[in-house]
């Protein structure tokens, strides 16, 4: 898919198809979430950012349904459509964002989302005791997503953060990488 | 504004999420060989999702009361719960309030948008196991009145989905 052609099938769903809600809630909710977990955690940031990733795997495994049902996506023909795909239309449906797709490795096998706005780190501030600037992946939940989203669809995949502007980085990026295409396999706990 | 599924799939995933915490903190306290008692579980997970709910609701008022004139008493403040709040976070208004004038409402949802698209088989079971979803949501009416100045406790039930009813008593009021 060309990627303009993305871009404003992406503007078009948001318009007509999305139900909308105040994104203050969802920030909110969102970071009054991780704040529970750090406690939990006794600022084992390692470990906070090991829980949003696997709890944005659940849900990626739940959103890529509502992503097939309001886009009509068809299948993409390679890891590059792919990309625009989840910039222009995945992050474009749900959090009207557009990622920028850049950095492509030589084998075209990792990309990175480079992230101007966010809006889950709307008026965030990381707490301030040295460590959750070096340690804390505070949108993590998003690479779970994409993991969990992208494995419905066959695709294995590692996602992490690699910058974050609320640690002081120039920018958020998040690098991506296919390890393989899964074949159609029987889930391993099913009779 | 973002799409609503995100908060949806985030309020669907945050009940095994707050199950699978209680799990491990519990193990990770008390050492690998505890047994998790189901009672205590389930009480950590309530509190857990009530806690959350709590601090939502306050930011809440904080955010969304400024700019509407003050309250003038008690049954102006659940209006604002049943009507702005509601639509806010679950994008309809409280269908039916109800109240015995000595500090008891009730508020009923016919259609709870959390269990709009929840369904079971057997409707018993359905209703045992949409009961901690209905956690958070009480957080947050707790929450919402408690950044208003009202202490409640706040119970909340469901005979048949996809209604819900949340009781709310006021302790004291300010007013």
């Amino acid at each position: 898919m060309a990627s303009n052609k993305a871009a404003r099938d992406g503007e078009k769903i948001w318009k007509t198809n999305v139900d909308k809600v105040n994104a203050e809630l969802v920030t909110l909710t969102y970071g009054t979430m991780v704040a529970q977990l750090c406690s939990d955690f006794n600022h084992k940031y390692g470990e906070v950012n090991q829980q949003l990733d696997k709890m944005g795997y659940n849900i990626g495994m739940r959103l890529i349904e509502d992503f097939f049902a309001k886009s009509g996506v068809q299948r993409c023909g390679n890891l590059r459509e792919t990309a625009e795909t989840i910039s222009k239309i995945g992050f474009k449906m749900f959090l009207n964002i557009t990622p920028t797709v850049s950095n492509w490795s030589a084998d075209n096998k990792s990309f990175s989302l480079i992230f101007d706005e966010n809006p889950l780190a709307d008026c965030v501030e990381l707490p301030n005791d040295g460590r959750a600037q070096d340690e804390l992946w505070f949108s993590n939940i998003f690479c779970g997503i994409l993991r969990g989203a992208l494995e419905m669809v066959q695709m294995q995949v590692e996602a992490h953060y690699v910058a974050d502007v609320l640690r002081g980085d120039e920018t958020t990026e998040m690098r991506i990488t296919l390890l393989r295409y899964m074949e159609d396999e029987m889930p391993p706990d099913d009779e | 504004f973002l799409n609503s599924s995100c908060f949806d799939l985030l309020l669907i995933e945050m009940v095994p999420f707050a199950y699978r915490l209680a799990q491990q903190l519990t193990v990770e306290r008390s050492g690998a060989n505890t047994q998790v008692d189901d009672e205590e579980q389930r009480e950590a997970v309530f509190r857990r999702l009530d806690a959350l709910g709590y601090r939502v609701g306050q930011g809440l008022v904080e955010r969304f009361s400024r700019d509407r004139p003050r309250f003038t008493d008690t049954l102006d403040m659940i209006k604002f719960l049943c009507k702005d709040i509601w639509i806010l976070v679950f994008r309809k208004q409280i269908d039916n309030l109800k109240t015995n004038h000595r500090g008891v409402y009730v508020l009923t949802d016919h259609s709870f948008r959390p269990f709009a698209r929840m369904s079971m088989s057997s409707p018993s079971e359905a209703l045992a196991r949409v009961q901690p979803f209905l956690w958070f949501p009480c957080g947050i009416i707790r929450g919402v009145l408690a950044g208003m100045g009202i202490e409640a406790t706040v119970q909340a039930e469901t005979v048949e989905l996809p209604g819900a009813t949340f009781q709310i008593k006021t302790v004291t009021t300010n007013i």
